[in-house]
């Protein structure tokens, strides 16, 4: 139970989302501080509840190994045996596995590697450098964790989402929320596709409320490259086009902040929040270095960042496009009986997050129903 | 949007990533250049053939580009030098995206003017000092740009453009370069 939050994160692990976001279908977080965030023994603790609650008949420690098609549904083989079914909801998650560039292979054996999976707090590494690639929320939070630990960091920034903690007095998913953006549903967005690979935005749940985006990491001394590219002869090789990512987050996080102003206008909620606020470009360093020389012991250890896939080496129906990503219309695949659910965007932009689960789970089961009824 | 004429057939080109969704071996090009030494450091390069959309293309002419070096060089200056065909390729690319991406968010543009300095530190190449590059140190692009749109969304086209920009992306990551004999 709740398996991904006990195995695959790390020790400092909570929440971006905050506590009063924590919701399960007749299941939210009713304790003493609604604007904190859950660590991982309360996001345990939260799912076992539910499992408690909903008297879902789960079946721990059974592994799926194989699903196929047969005349009226499909044959599964788990660890545990076989089962037979007319209807499928593949719930196992988008982040099975830690997604790296293929030029891990090159980086010199003398440097450390490790994934989100492995790592589990700065004590775990030898003293040096590390080098963190990627900043996205996984990124800016280990960064930032291990630059307090007193070590150099380097972070290789590609592109990113940009947010403030908390924006005019609330938590900017407050706003994602209330405003409507995170309602947006999967056919009404103009590039879905380019949707569902957006990357996580720059946030950190601390009890502190702060903010975590580049100008916080560079004035903690954390130096910025750009987005790494290769490895040539032992080298790091960066891309010098760090300005445009740091230009295209910055512009992409104003307009964000105006279509909350926008809304909190014309819904005559400017009142009950503080005036509108702008935040300072990220700051472009003087030179970033496009290489580093991965022999030098500069850096003892890389942190790979860069983002996590599903697994669907268990599913043998043949829904699964040239990316490794499960093909789907709104959680409903392409083999009669097969449903999706927790995938990114799945319905709607809120899909991606734990609360998102609730409208998904009604629509996509209401289709499977129905699916069930016509074919009896 | 159907007022907006920046002259680009964005239509034609939102198809075209349609089509080469599935047919990825369509996409597939190859640009060529051939090049003939002329005396000292003047050489002339054509460019006429191209591969693409799975058959030999041809541009309706063939252009002829001299490269040279300066008189500061003690050369005859029969064309720009190399390097700053560098910029050349990326002002008409980044403007070409510039023009895309606006016609596309239904921007009129007026006038699309770009400036651009590459800093060159030339003891790499004179072998000075083994510690400078031979290449650019730093490239400069400043846009003047007027267009029906505000100061925010103009900076957006900018970012856009080199977003999507082939030499852009040239410059700023390493590319493999096999060089051979034949
Ligand atoms: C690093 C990280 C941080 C996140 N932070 C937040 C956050 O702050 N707030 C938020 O709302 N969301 C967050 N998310 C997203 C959140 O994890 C997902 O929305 C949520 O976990 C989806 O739940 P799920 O049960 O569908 O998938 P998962 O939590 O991924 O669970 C899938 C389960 O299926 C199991 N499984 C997979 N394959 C098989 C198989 N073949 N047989 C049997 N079992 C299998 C897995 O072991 C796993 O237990 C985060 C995600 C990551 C990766």
């Amino acid at each position: 139970m709740a398996n991904s939050w006990r195995r695959e994160r790390w020790d400092s692990f909570r929440l971006l989302t905050p506590n009063w976001q924590s919701r399960l279908p007749g299941h939210r977080y009713e304790g003493p501080d609604p604007d904190g965030y859950m660590t991982m023994g309360e996001v345990t603790e939260f799912i076992e509840r539910f499992a408690t609650l909903s008297r879902a008949p789960v079946r721990t420690g059974t592994n799926v190994t194989s699903v196929r098609r047969t005349d009226d549904g499909y044959q599964v083989t788990t660890s545990r045996g076989e089962i037979r079914c007319r209807t499928i909801v593949i719930a196992s998650g988008a982040c099975n596995l830690p997604a790296l560039p293929e030029f891990a292979d090159a980086v010199p054996d003398s440097v450390e590697q490790l994934t989100p999976f492995d790592y589990r707090g700065p004590g775990q590494l030898p003293d040096g450098g590390v080098l963190v690639v990627g900043a996205s929320a996984t990124g800016v939070q280990l960064a930032a964790e291990l630059r307090r630990s007193g070590r150099p960091v380097i972070l290789s920034v590609g592109e990113h989402v940009r947010m403030p903690r908390t924006y005019r007095g609330r938590d900017v998913l407050w706003w994602m929320d209330a405003s409507g953006v995170w309602d947006e549903r999967f056919d009404e967005i103009d590039d879905l596709s380019r949707a569902r690979r957006l990357p996580s935005p720059q946030l950190v749940g601390t009890p502190e409320r702060t903010t975590l985006d580049l100008n916080t990491l560079a004035s903690m001394g954390v130096e910025m490259v750009g987005r790494w590219a290769a490895v040539r002869d032992g080298r790091a090789l960066f891309s010098g086009g760090l300005r445009n990512v740091f230009s295209l987050a910055d512009l992409k996080m104003e307009r964000l902040l105006d279509t909350f102003d926008e809304w909190a206008k014309t819904h005559g909620r400017d009142a009950e929040v503080e005036p509108p606020e702008r935040f300072a470009p990220t700051r472009v360093p003087e030179a970033a270095r496009l290489q580093l020389d991965l022999r030098s012991g500069e850096v003892i250890a890389i942190i790979w960042a860069t983002g996590f896939r599903p697994d669907y080496g268990w599913l043998d129906v043949p829904v699964i496009d040239a990316k490794g990503r499960l093909r789907h219309e709104g959680g409903v695949v392409d083999s009669p009986g097969l449903y999706a659910l927790g995938l990114p965007v799945l319905r709607r932009r809120r899909s991606s997050f734990i609360h998102g689960v609730e409208a998904d789970a009604r629509e996509v089961v209401e289709h499977l129903a129905r699916q069930l009824a016509v074919r009896r | 949007m159907t007022a907006v004429t920046n002259g680009v057939n964005v239509q034609a080109l939102l198809d075209a990533r349609e089509v080469l969704k599935g047919a990825p071996e369509a996409a597939q090009f190859v640009w060529r250049a051939s090049s003939r030494w002329q005396n000292g450091v003047h050489s002339t390069t054509t460019v006429k053939e191209f591969f693409g959309l799975g058959q030999e293309q041809s541009h309706k002419r063939e252009a002829v580009f001299d490269a040279d070096h300066p008189e500061v060089f003690a050369a005859e200056d029969n064309g720009i030098t190399p390097i700053e065909y560098l910029l050349v390729g990326l002002a008409s690319c980044l403007t070409a995206g510039v023009a895309s991406v606006a016609q596309n968010r239904g921007i009129q543009l007026r006038s699309v003017e770009a400036t651009l300095e590459g800093k060159h530190d030339i003891r790499g190449i004179l072998g000075v000092d083994g510690d400078v590059r031979n290449g650019f140190n730093d490239i400069k692009v400043t846009f003047n740009i007027d267009a029906d749109a505000s100061k925010q969304d103009i900076e957006a086209l900018v970012a856009q453009s080199q977003k999507r920009s082939a030499v852009f992306d040239a410059l700023t990551n390493p590319t493999n370069v096999t060089v051979e004999v034949a």
